[in-house]
This record gives structure tokens, sequence and C-alpha cells, in this order.
């Protein structure tokens, strides 16, 4: 039963990363928060932070980037200069509002005002620092943003500033993280990724166009990020300069983050089959977008994917289906540029394999899953690849053979058996990557020549759907990859023409009833006035 | 990086950057002329000198790929490589940082120079690559490349900061607070890009020149720890006792590894 044993591991560690608590040894304390606020942290936050809040809790090693070692004092969301310590203000808001793209959640829903403010004034006591009166933490003056931030205009400057002080150096051309430098960024030792600037809801400090202007002000102490308040002074740049960077960096990211929506709508197209990443026929298709994560259900154990969704488009013609699939990727892999990093991630996360993996070059991957029918009720086949006894139809690509893709049935995480014989109803890829970005097309016929395992596609139906990912460069393949849950996918039926008609029937007859009433009133009483 | 002694000056605790041979060179601190106000108690003491050597094979510097930034690679004829080992002729050690970690009678204060210690960032490198700096005395940071520079200090006792400078022409100045060896610095465009500042609370301390050679000056009568680190090699420690006027040598030897 490794079933039942790994999930008795998964509970170990997820209720020792939630709940610890440890024994009631309560120190004396100088103040009465402080000692009230040591219980809330040894109950709370202690199974990541540590103990002594050096960042060495048991949860830990299962994180990046790991938790915040309080004992130096370095923060990272602050509205005080470089190299300050951060304000309490400062403090209390990641507290309450978590670190989006971390694995801290928010606090204000969980423990009261009291609470949060207790463990505040404890988090403190760790470091020396604080208690030093010379460092009084003082707030920068940040103003207010000047108008016209989504402007054409303001964007241009924002994008002019982008490139001339360097931002694409780490975060890439477009911003997805990949630039020359990203594979060398490294915080206290740790790996650290550059932001990836489409997806402002995982901005640690928050995805406004203020919160990014706070941190090009700020920086973020301790990561590779620095502060930019001294072009300013030394009229570099100006503010508002800094201001319209941060704009433009803002406008990289939808208006909203994106809502998953549960069932993907491949509408009925007239013209060919779009088969290429950037045919134009796939600009005017709806995307769905589906969140992944770690795999941590069987081991080897994932905590730390680096793909963080997966944007879906589907449409079909009278006989064939196309997917196509777009995420954010920092490397095209394999990339012996990202060798030394994959080193980093993979010492940085405690391996549940009995020897350490040695890093290497993998590519990245993608793949699609269905049912291997369209299932009649609501039971579907286990969502992780399936099982022995019922097993999945999956659609894989690898970076490795770019334009091919493989179609065949898993049978759990460890047995992937692909089905020879693509050519007849096999299942046709196409890829292009482009600066930090993966776009892959799957195409294959509706009708299946294996009906007992490969899906055929009808529409009108919700078939079942799922996703996987591995980026290769962040150390990914076989079970380390990041997962989605079922989701579904209907394929549009053309719309018949009664559906048009109807409608129309039913005015006409409705309008001509009405008349007929009305005209036999009028008959009626011109009858009786003439009588 | 030849050539570069650091050598604390009679009493007046300037700093004096002598270069040899290349262009680009640290624009140090003005020749040391005007005595700093005399907060020890001596004008002069004892000096230290010696030589840092190492044995076994240096290890081979690696190349540093430039490619990225062409107005970097420009200012370079032969190809530029890994720092973390400069080695001069007989196996002579340079960039070893050579200080009193004990020994200065406690509660004696010094007072730090008015002259900033400068840090360049040129030709995508620190230069210097090892320094020391008194506590409260200001380094000057500056940018000497047309490219993003972004100065990371890694300090455990002082505070770190972490500030960009993308624009050739730039400098800023800051102090460290309390004495540390090391803090580091780091340029995180460039990986390969790291200086070492040790932070004394007193002027005893040099940098191993490229011969291999260090001197500390005017040490008061007393009995010394001198510890000798090097950012590859580890630390070393020698004893020294001072009676006068007395110059005392202290060599030191590390492994190669």
């Amino acid at each position: 039963m490794v079933g039942q044993s790994d999930c008795r591991t998964v509970g170990r560690i997820i209720v020792a990363a939630a709940f610890l608590t440890v024994g009631p040894t309560v120190r004396p304390s100088v103040a009465q928060d402080t000692t009230a606020g040591k219980i809330v942290y040894q109950k709370w936050c202690a199974g990541c932070h540590g103990d002594n809040g050096a960042g060495d809790g048991v949860a830990a090693k299962h994180m990046i980037p790991p938790p915040r070692d309080f004992t130096g004092a370095i923060y990272q969301i602050r509205a005080t200069a470089s190299g300050n310590l951060p304000t309490d203000a400062d403090l209390q808001r990641s507290i309450d509002e978590g670190l989006p793209g971390t694995a801290m959640p928010g606090w204000n829903t969980r423990l009261s005002d009291r609470e949060r403010r207790d463990v505040l004034a404890y988090i403190k006591t760790f470091s020396t620092f604080f208690a030093d009166t010379t460092l009084r933490p003082q707030p920068l003056e940040f103003g207010s943003a000047p108008g016209g931030g989504t402007g054409d205009e303001a964007l241009r400057v924002g994008r002019q500033f982008y490139d001339s002080i360097g931002c694409a150096k780490c975060h890439g051309d477009l911003g997805r993280g990949d630039g020359p430098s990203a594979p060398t960024l490294k915080d206290a030792g740790h790996p650290i990724f550059a932001a990836d600037l489409h997806q402002n809801w995982l901005f640690n400090g928050g995805g406004t166009a203020e919160d990014i202007y706070h941190r090009l002000r700020t920086g973020l102490d301790g990561t590779p990020m620095p502060s930019f308040s001294d072009l300013i002074e030394q009229k570099f740049l100006t503010d508002t300069e800094l201001w319209r960077l941060a704009q433009y960096v803002r406008s990289l990211s939808p208006d909203e983050p994106p809502v998953v929506r549960d069932v993907i709508h491949a509408p009925l197209i007239r013209g060919a089959l779009p088969r290429a990443p950037d045919d134009s026929a796939w600009a005017s298709v709806d995307a769905y977008w589906f969140p992944l994560v770690g795999q941590v259900i069987r081991k080897s154990r994932w905590f730390a994917p680096a793909v963080t969704g997966v944007w879906v488009k589907a449409v079909h013609t009278a006989d064939s289906i196309a997917l196509q699939l777009t995420w954010d990727d920092r490397s095209e892999s394999p990339d012996p540029a990202w060798l030394e990093q994959v080193g980093r991630v993979l010492a940085s996360l405690q391996s549940d394999d009995s020897t350490a993996e040695q890093p290497a070059l993998w590519p990245d991957q993608i793949a699609v899953q269905f049912p291997i029918a369209i299932p009649a009720g609501m039971e579907r086949p286990y969502f992780l690849m399936g099982s022995p006894s019922a097993p999945v139809y999956q659609w894989r690509w690898s970076s490795s053979s770019r334009e091919t893709a493989v179609a065949g049935l898993a049978r759990g995480l460890e047995r992937f058996d692909p089905i020879s014989g693509g050519g007849v109803g096999g299942v046709g890829a196409q890829a292009a990557y482009d600066r930090g970005r993966w776009r892959v097309v799957f195409t294959r016929a509706l009708a299946s020549p294996d009906t007992a395992s490969q899906l055929p596609f009808r529409t009108g139906r919700a078939i079942p759907v799922a996703f996987f990912a591995w980026d290769g460069s962040n150390g990914e393949h076989g079970t380390r990859m990041a997962v989605s849950t079922w989701y579904f996918l209907a394929l549009d039926e053309p719309v018949p023409a009664r559906v048009f008609i109807s409608p129309v029937l039913a005015m006409v007859l409705t309008l001509g009833l009405g008349m007929l009433v009305v005209w036999r009133a009028q008959q009626k009483t011109s009858y009786r006035r003439q009588q | 990086m030849k050539g570069r002694i650091f050598s604390v000056v009679g009493g007046m605790f300037l700093l004096t950057v002598c270069g040899k041979g290349e262009q680009s060179q640290v624009q140090a601190a003005p020749p040391a002329i005007d005595p700093a106000p005399a907060s020890a108690s001596s004008s002069a003491g004892g000096t230290i000198t010696g030589k840092v050597r190492f044995t076994g094979t240096a290890p081979r510097g690696r190349p540093i790929d430039m490619s990225e930034e062409a107005a970097c690679k420009a200012k370079y004829t032969t190809p530029p490589t890994d720092e973390s080992v400069v080695a001069g002729a007989a196996n002579a050690l340079s960039n070893v940082f050579v200080y009193v970690s004990a020994g200065v009678p406690a509660g004696q204060t010094f007072t730090a120079p008015a002259t900033p210690v400068v840090l360049d960032q040129d030709g995508c490198r620190y230069r210097p690559h090892v320094f020391g700096v008194m506590v409260g005395q200001a380094v000057e940071i500056r940018n000497s490349d047309p490219v993003l520079h972004n100065i990371k200090a890694v300090a455990k006792r002082n505070r770190p900061f972490n500030v960009s400078q993308p624009n050739a022409g730039m400098k800023m100045t800051r102090t460290f607070a309390q004495p540390e060896v090391m803090v580091n610095l780091e340029c995180n465009v460039h990986g390969w890009m790291k200086a070492y500042a040790g932070v004394r609370p007193d002027p005893f301390f040099a940098v191993s020149g490229p011969d291999g050679s260090f001197t500390i000056k005017d040490l008061p009568p007393g009995t010394y720890t001198i510890e000798a680190w090097h950012e590859k090699f580890g630390t070393q420690t020698a004893t020294v006792t001072i009676a006068g006027t007395e110059s005392k040598t202290a060599n030191f030897t590390f492994a190669a590894r």
C-alpha cells in the first residue's frame, strides 16, 4: 500500500508545516505582547520559520524561496531605503496579506488583530538590529502616480527606461524572467528567479503600479533586485520617468488576474485547422487559464514547480480538433546556461529519494490528458495520470523533439505506453519558443481509429481534460512536475438554422395574433355603434 | 589587478593606493598629505611586514565570459579571468587581508580618515578586489562602465544593502557601522563580480600586493594576533610582540586548495 504510506507522509508534512506546536516552555519576555506573540509564533509560524526564527523550520526544505530568516532582519517588502529596517507597518502588511508567489499566506483572516500585532513584536526580537535605536526606520516619500499611466506615450517612456537601466538583464526583453543573468541569480546561496512581469498577481509586494514603483525605489533586500532611488537623486531620471517604468511593467500583466473557467469552449471554425502556433486564426479564439501546482502526492514529490499555469485555446473543424497551449517558461530547455541553477534548485529542496539527484539537461514537456472515452456519469479516472486498472489517454510533447507529439495510455505516474502507428489518427504538434514563452499546438482527427482506448471527440459533450507541465531547467522530469485537476473541453455544435428562425417565427405569430384580436375588437365596436 | 598595496601610513590613517601598469586604475584618495588628527596614543610605533605565499599549484583562473557586455569586454586585450586567486612570482599571493585581530587595548578608539575608500566598477570588475576600511569611514562606490551594475552588500553585523548604478559616472557613498571581516560585495547582473571589504575599528590592516608583501605600521608596544584572510584559502594567524619602534616580520603560507 504505497499510496497510503505516501498519504501519511504528506499528512505529516502538512500537519508539521501548518500546525506545529511546541511544548509550553515560555521564557520570560521583555514585554507582555512578545510573550503572547511567542505563543502565536510557535503555533503558526515556527513550522516554516523555525523555533529560533532562522528560517529553518521543518517545512523550509520544501520551499523556493525559503522562509524568511528573521535573525538578519533583512526584509524584501519595505517602504524604507535599501539597507534600512522595515517599519512596523511594512511587517504588518506582509503578515496580514502574505507574500503572493511564495508559500507565505495572509494571516488577516486566520489570526485576530491582537495576535498579529503580538507576533510582529515577537518576530522583531530575533534580531538585535531592531533594538538599535540609531537604526529607526523612516519610510521614503513616494508621492502619487502621475496620470495617463496607461496611455501609449507613458508606456513608451516606461519601455525606454526598461531598456536603458537594464531591467532586461534579469527580467528579459519581454519581462518573462528569462534575461541573460537570470540563471545565475542567488539569494543567500539559494536559487532565486527574476519575476515573470506578466504575472503581477504573483509579485511578492503586490501587483499595482504603486507597488511596483515602491519596489523600484526600495529594492527587494536580500534578493538581487536593487533600489533605483539613487537614479532620481543623481538626476539620471526623473520621478515621473520611474513611475512610467512602473506603469509599463504593470501593463505587461492582464488588467485582472485570470479567472479559472471550468469549461473550454472549442468553437467550430470554417477554414483550415490552425496547426501553427502563430496561425492568425488563433487570435480570435477565447483563451482559458488553468493554474498548475506541484505534484506532491507521489514520490518523488515536487514542491517548486516553475510553470504556474497554462493558457488553452481550442477549435475544431468538421473532422479535426486543435488545442493551443501557451505557458511562460524562463528557459528553452535543455539549456546548459541553466545547469548550475538546476543544481542549486535540487540542493535547496529536500529530496524524498534515497539518493540526491544530480542536475542534468532535461527538456521542457507538456501533457494533455483525457479519459479513454467520454464518461457517461460523473466518474472520471484518477486525475494524476490514471491507475493500472483505469488508464487515461494522453498527448505528450517534449522540447527535445519539437514537431512531434506522442499519444499513449498512462496507467499511473510510473507507466506510460505510447500508442504506435502515429500516422492515421495520430497526434500532430507544432511548437514555438519566444523569449520566455512556449506555444504548442496539438492536432488530431475527431474520429478515433481505436475507440476503446483513444478518445473519440464528439460535439456537445463535456470531455474531461487535465494538464501537466515540466520545466527541465528547473530540475523537473518524471514525477517532478506541475499538475492540474480535471477540467472540461466542450466542442461547440454547429448551430442549427431553427435556432435563428424559431424566435423570429414566434415574434411574427405573436404580433399576428395580437393584431387579429385588436382587429376583431374594433370590428365589434363599430358593429355596436352602427346598431 | 597588479600592483596595489594598501598601507596605513604613520598615524595619518590615510589610504594610499599605488597602481602600476594599468590604465583603468582605482581613483584612490588623494596622496596622503595632511595628517588626520592623531587619536592613537603613539605617533610612531612598531611595524609588522611580511609576505604571503601559498604552496601547491594555483588554480587556473577561469576565463570570464563578458560577451553579454561589449562595453566591458572592450576594456581587455587578453580575456579577463576569475580573481579568486591572484598569484605573483614565486607563488606570492595577493588580495590577502592582513589585520590585527587581537591585542589592541580595548577602549582605545581611532578616528576614521575623512577621505573615502574608492571602489570602482570598471570593466565589469571591482577595483580593488579586496580592501580595508575603518568603521565609519566612507566607501565611495563608482561606476565607470556604461552598463547596469547593482552593488549588493552581504553582511551579518552590518546592514546589507542593494543599490543599482545603471549609468557610467554614478557615485554613492556608504559607511559600515560595525567591525566585520569580511563584508562581501557582489553584482548580481554579473555573477563573477565580487569584492571583499574588511571593516575594522582601528587602522592596523593591510592588503597583500602582487609580490605578496604587506606592511602594518605604527603599532604601539604590545603582543598582537595577526590574522591573514584569503577568500579561497581561508585564514591563518600569527602572534607578534612589538617592543618599541622596531620592525617585525610575519610571513604567512597558505595551502592551495
